[in-house]
């Protein structure tokens, strides 16, 4: 195999919070019904984690898996090992309804990290979505818009943030989560 | 004239000294000062000219309200217009310019048009102009341009920066007046999220310099005190130099935050516009003494009460060293006490019959000459206030005294701030005392849960001693907060003691019986000059409306919205039309508030980031040979690589006759690529596509069309089934999350029990179109696959290992040549392209772009989403019948094609075109016809729809829908060309080049 | 800017993150069906000053369409609910019952 390299190749830039491209990131998306005990309980037995309830995610060894929709699951995984986890779930799921699909290169990850408010607050810039830590807190999937691209957002804690967007725009949010994290512009507000 | 006193002021610190310019001129004021009061220390009366008539004019107000001292402020980068010097706060370097002048502020030549002023009047623009037309273009307007007034547009690139910020809160609090601060410790005490915000850069509003007492000490104290209570509680957040600009739907509001007006930095952001969502605004918002309407009222030094006693007590700025206040209300009092109060002299003209109240009684005290009955019949000087003349204000004008004074202090009452509660559609009630509007609490805008979710507090509620302004918004933020968290006990309201007032007594032109000639130098509308006989005339022309009289007279239409107009207006108009003000209505105050800098709505969204720009795998190599771009969507696609020494168009031959020749490669990863999958996605391929797309076999491919339920030709690409219930759809390069978006729409939405899951892994593969009869032998030395003729034929697909990369490979074309797409993960297409590169070498594999595409496909006759379509035309039009099933009972688009005007034989359709002479038919020309349609527009009978030089054919080449064309072969029609001429084409079979398809299949 | 609340992911959804779809409660009418049915379904729809039943889809979101019952004079939201149904649910109709009695919209009340 051709190595393979992410959209920005790991560039960051530090600012009133770091701005981090998390480089290559295993993604499948996972589609099916949640209603239906034979996907959930497939899914966990394949996967080794439950389906999360709504926004959240569960988390285990190398891999999380998301709450997307109420019908599409996200398992961020090491990037070598998304076919597989694919092969896996359309194996282990064969006879039940389901789509599961290698979206890694498909997406870029960003790691957002610095001052818990400062992470907010550069995000807040950026999105509409509702952050204050009651409505958003730790471990919670909030799918959003940055500026004029979509976008997933969640806490990994509360100095540390993940933005996932598609990879064609990768260039674009970090120019914005840069600028947005430009010193002295911190709205201190959280 | 103006100047600094030797002692005093609030919020200027004297051991900071401030340098700035005007007009080139270096001045001197204090930290804390604002340009307005630097002016003034400074004795700078005149700021500026006025709009229409160019009249002098001076610095009126102390706030956001001023009318008219518009500065220019920076140069080049920095330059900006129209700030108000009222809201400019002091800096070291500060530059500022006056406006709407030629050749200087002293001496103006438009100043002419004030002598020409009575054939000016209301409504002339409107009635001059009409005709005859030609004047409009080459003289009224170049006229009207130069003279038009306030700033010039800045000229160059904006260097500051800006960004938005968004919040969202229980309660936003609009207003750091006592009212505000009071709301803002109910609400928090009650349990709420609480933003306050103030536009200036001090907390505490009118209350300090009007010598307010709450809970037994000064406001000051009072004020600093409630803000170490409220910066100590968790859940308030607090934002100076923040002005509420904007209230929306659903609690939606925007606030302008200046973050180095007041102290420029280049490296931070300028201003922030905050978008806040809010569970209930307050507005604490204050309000705005009214100037009364005497002759001469706009003379500089002619000034509100209330900025007057705001200089004085703020800045130790003295607007006059004789002061005459004319008042029909006690707050004039307040300022001639003031002003007595700094050494200077003061003489109140009241306009009441009798002036009782404490503060006329201890005006009397202090030595202030009191004159009640009495009102100014005109204020007279050269550019400067020298001299009033009273009368009895309810006579006509007979002068009963000259009094000599260099500053007039107008105290016409206060209207509240009523614009937020409007701005989403909150109604006003008329309260006779006070003559004001103040808000209707039972015809508030309401919000998602039906209820009102913007409150009035305070002043700005109609609300005017202290008392009353603690208790009001006390209780009124208790209840934002409350109805937001449901919960919560807010503390007592601050305390202060009852004040005894007299009654206002409104007078709308003063004196009440005023000549004519007074009345047309009575200004309502400094900003726009407009004056009371230019209402009246409106009145009297028709315009009864309060919104017809506006827009004839340009009342409130300036900058200023009308802040000091707009009550002497309506009540001027009332008066012409005999009916009570109420009754006339008010018009409706739109945001922003106060102007805003377009830096701050546009935010993060300016240069680099003015829009998203998708870069595929491979930009970068684009970028780095020669690509010129073109925008399609937010993608960047090379519409050619060009080379040293080759323009656009040579670029674009040699890279068509590459392909055509030996090999060419195309980056085609842009391409859409939707994943259909589940027991039921057959089903649903059927609906989607006008084809039968459920028989389509595992492992081949179809080229496939559809249609939006309204019959139009929406996209197309090819169909790839990859296994029993799985297929890719491929769409145009604009249509992946359009088409993703139409498939999830009709499942989610329609046939929402059918199994079908799709996927958008559009970007999840770089796609690498290798196309050209060498194609076959650059894939064969990369190896791992069969891709000959029979091991992969035309219009099937493979999977596999092509040399290091695991690839899919399809064999389509759209070129009409030998052709293989080849999708490989997206973070291995940098390197695979480069591999191809290599691989291609000896066959000088040549690179392309989107135009050498385009030409391809259309020497092939292929179509092209946007070209030949544009949301109005069919595949039937298209003569791709051949796409539509015959055999499906329903697909997308189905019933709609069945429509008469659908099936009418006379559409135009789809012909190949070739001009007589070779040359390259201009883009959308149309085939004239014989006479004139009813319209009387010259008949036509087709359009061009795509038109190139075909390197390949060494001629022009064009398609178009033509009326019954495919039945008019040979038949030469005219084209029109934008010059006038017209040039002869051809009507042809739209397939140009290699019609057999011999070259792809081999 | 509205804030509507999407069933599906129980976010309150900023308009920003919406994307607007038109009518509710639409019935497709396809081949076979007459010209008028076929032309009602296309193109003629309900304008009001009140009730009103949109489609939205949180688009910057999971994804998903829904339906909003609200007034389009007050934007008072009576509720969001699925856009699987064919007809606004009860629960639906009693909220709006409440503010607005005696409501109508085409053939529902």
């Amino acid at each position: 195999m051709s190595e393979a390299v992410s959209a920005l190749a790991g560039s960051s830039a530090h600012g009133f919070v770091d701005v981090t491209e998390a480089g290559l990131v295993g993604m499948v998306t996972i589609r099916g019904d949640y209603g239906n005990t034979e996907f959930r309980d497939k899914v966990a037995t394949l996967l080794g984690l439950n389906v999360p309830d709504q926004r959240q995610m569960t988390t285990g060894g190398t891999d999380k898996l998301l709450w997307m929709s109420p019908d599409e699951l996200l398992l961020v995984c090491p990037h070598g090992e998304a076919d597989a986890r694919v092969g896996a779930l359309s194996a282990g799921l064969s006879g039940v309804h389901h789509l599961a699909v290698n979206v890694s290169d498909a997406r870029a990850a960003f790691c957002v990290k610095g001052t818990a408010s400062g992470v907010r607050e550069a995000l807040a810039k950026l999105s509409p979505a509702d952050l204050r830590a009651s409505v958003l807190p730790v471990g919670e999937v909030r799918r959003t818009r940055l500026a004029q691209v979509p976008a997933a957002i969640w806490l990994e804690s509360e100095d540390r943030a993940m933005v996932v967007c598609f990879r064609s725009v990768a260039g674009y949010v970090f120019d914005l989560l840069t600028q947005a994290s430009k010193p002295g512009s911190e709205p201190r507000y959280f | 004239m103006s100047h600094r006193l030797e002692t005093g002021g609030r919020l200027i610190d004297r051991t900071v000294p401030r340098q700035f310019t005007f007009n080139g001129k270096t001045m001197r004021g204090y930290a804390g000062d604002t340009l307005a009061s630097a002016l003034l220390g400074q004795g700078q009366m005149l700021v500026g000219r006025s709009f229409k008539y160019h009249r002098p004019r001076g610095i009126v107000a102390s706030g956001a309200e001023e009318p008219n001292a518009l500065m220019s402020l920076g140069t080049d980068k920095t330059f900006e217009p129209n700030a108000r010097a009222t809201t400019t706060e002091l800096f070291d370097g500060l530059a500022a310019e006056s406006q709407n002048h030629w050749p200087s502020l002293e001496f103006d030549i438009g100043e002419i048009n004030a002598k020409l002023s009575r054939f000016l009047p209301a409504g002339f623009y409107y009635k001059m102009f009409l005709w005859p037309r030609s004047f409009w273009k080459h003289v009224y307007e170049p006229i009207i341009r130069k003279s038009a007034g306030l700033g010039r547009a800045p000229r160059h690139r904006d260097a500051d920066h800006y960004e938005h910020f968004n919040a969202t809160v229980d309660v936003l609090i609009v207003g750091g007046g006592i009212a505000g601060l009071q709301a803002a410790k109910a609400a928090g005490e009650a349990g709420a999220d609480v933003l306050l915000i103030e536009q200036t850069a001090h907390w505490g509003g009118r209350a300090p310099v009007d010598g307010a007492v709450i809970d037994r000490v000064s406001a000051d104290e009072w004020v600093s005190t409630t803000l170490a209570t409220l910066e100590a509680m968790p859940n308030v957040r607090l934002r100076m130099r923040t002005m509420g600009a904007g209230v929306y739907d659903h609690g939606y509001a925007l606030a302008y935050e200046r973050l180095t007006d007041h102290a420029p930095d280049p490296s931070l952001p300028r201003h922030r516009l905050w978008r806040i969502r809010a569970g209930r605004i307050v507005t604490a918002t204050g309000a705005i003494e009214r100037p009364l309407s005497f002759a001469g009222n706009d003379l500089p030094g002619v000034m509100l009460a209330s900025a007057v006693r705001d200089y004085v007590t703020n800045y130790a700025v003295a607007p006059g060293q004789r002061t005459v206040v004319v008042t029909n209300n006690d707050d004039g009092y307040r300022t001639a006490l003031t002003v007595q109060n700094a050494g200077l002299e003061a003489v109140v003209l009241d306009a009441r019959s009798g002036a009782t109240g404490p503060l006329a009684e201890a005006a009397r005290a202090a030595g202030i000459r009191v004159m009640t009955g009495r009102g100014i019949s005109k204020v007279t000087g050269k550019g400067k206030v020298e001299a009033v003349a009273v009368c009895d204000v309810l006579g006509a004008g007979a002068v009963l005294e000259e009094l000599q004074a260099d500053c007039v202090a107008m105290a016409g009452g206060w209207s509240p701030v009523v614009h937020l509660w409007s701005h989403c559609g909150g109604k006003l009630t008329w309260q006779d005392d006070g003559a004001l509007f103040r808000p209707d609490p039972k015809r508030a805008p309401t919000g998602a849960d039906g209820a009102a979710f913007v409150l009035a507090a305070g002043t700005a509620n109609g609300e005017f001693t202290t008392a009353d302004v603690l208790s009001d918004a006390q209780k009124t933020g208790e209840a934002a907060a409350i109805q937001v968290v449901a919960s919560g006990k807010a503390g007592a309201a601050a305390t202060a003691d009852p004040e005894i007032v007299q009654a206002m007594r409104p007078v709308w032109t003063m004196p009440e019986k005023a000549s004519y000639a007074l009345r047309s130098k009575a200004w309502l509308d400094y900003q726009n000059d407009v004056k009371v006989t230019d209402v009246e005339l409106a009145a009297r022309e028709g315009f009864e409306s309060v919104e017809h009289a506006k827009r004839y007279t340009t009342l409130g239409m300036a900058t200023d919205q009308g802040k000091l107009s707009n009550i002497n207006g309506l009540a001027v108009l009332a008066g012409q039309l005999g009916q009570d003000i109420p009754k006339v209505g008010t018009t409706t105050f739109r945001p922003p508030y106060h102007p805003i800098s377009m830096g701050a709505i546009a935010g993060e969204a300016r240069g680099d980031l003015f829009q998203p720009i998708r870069k595929t795998p491979i930009h970068d190599w684009h970028d780095a040979n020669g690509a010129h771009w073109e925008p399609v969507g937010h993608w960047r696609r090379p519409y050619a690589f060009v080379k040293e020494g080759e323009d656009i168009q040579t670029a674009v031959n040699r890279e068509v006759l590459a392909t055509r020749n030996s090999v060419g490669l195309l980056d085609a990863s842009t391409l859409g690529k939707l994943v259909v999958k589940g027991p039921d996605a057959g089903r649903f391929m059927d609906m989607m596509y006008t084809n039968m797309m459920s028989t389509l076999a595992v492992g081949k491919c179809r080229y496939g069309l559809m249609c939006s339920e309204n019959g139009f030709l929406s996209d197309d690409g090819v169909v790839a089934r990859i296994d029993e219930d799985t297929w890719l759809c491929h769409t145009t390069t604009g249509g992946a999350d359009r088409i993703h978006a139409h498939m999830e729409e009709w499942l989610q939405t329609e046939w929402w029990n059918w199994k079908v899951y799709v996927a958008n892994v559009t970007e999840q593969y770089a796609q690498i179109g290798v196309v050209g009869p060498k194609a076959r032998d650059v894939l064969i030395k990369l190896g791992g696959m069969d891709l000959s003729k029979d091991g992969l034929p035309f219009m099937q697909w493979a999977e596999g290992a092509l040399g290091q990369f695991s690839a899919r490979v399809f064999r389509i074309s759209f070129s009409g040549e030998l052709s293989f797409e080849i999708a490989v993960p997206a973070s291995q297409g940098r390197a695979f392209w480069d591999a191809l590169l290599e691989a291609g070498a000896e066959f000088r594999i040549t690179p392309y772009g989107t135009e050498a595409l385009h030409i391809m496909r259309a020497e092939k006759g292929f179509i092209m989403i946007g070209d030949e379509t544009d949301g109005t035309v069919i595949p039937q039009d298209l003569g791709l019948n051949w796409a539509i099933s015959k055999k499906k009972e329903d697909f997308l688009g189905k019933r709609a094609q069945e429509r008469d005007h659908m099936t009418d034989p006379l559409r135009w359709k789809l012909v190949g075109l070739e001009t007589l002479d070779g040359s390259v038919l201009p883009d959308g020309s149309y085939a004239v016809g014989e006479g004139m349609n009813a319209n009387g527009q010259r008949v036509v009978q087709g359009r061009v729809t795509s038109t190139y030089h075909s390197p390949t054919l060494d001629r022009g080449i064009a398609m178009g829908l033509v009326e019954l064309g495919p039945d008019r072969m040979g038949e030469v029609m005219e084209f029109n060309r934008v010059d006038g001429t017209y040039v002869l084409a051809k009507i042809v079979h739209q397939v140009f080049f290699d019609r057999d398809g011999d070259k792809q299949n081999v | 800017m509205l804030i509507l609340k999407c069933p599906y992911c129980g976010v309150a959804c900023d308009e920003t993150e919406l994307d607007a779809g038109g009518e509710a409660h639409l019935t497709r009418h396809g081949p076979g069906s007459s010209d008028n049915a076929f032309e009602e379904y296309m193109f003629m729809r309900e304008n009001p000053r009140g009730v009103h039943f949109e489609r939205w889809r949180h688009a910057y979101g999971c994804g998903k369409w829904f339906h909003a019952a609200r007034n389009t004079s007050t934007l008072e939201v009576f509720g969001t609910y699925s856009a699987q149904v064919i007809e606004p649910p009860k629960d639906i109709r009693e909220a709006i019952s409440a503010k607005v009695p005696g409501w109508r919209w085409r053939d529902f009340a």
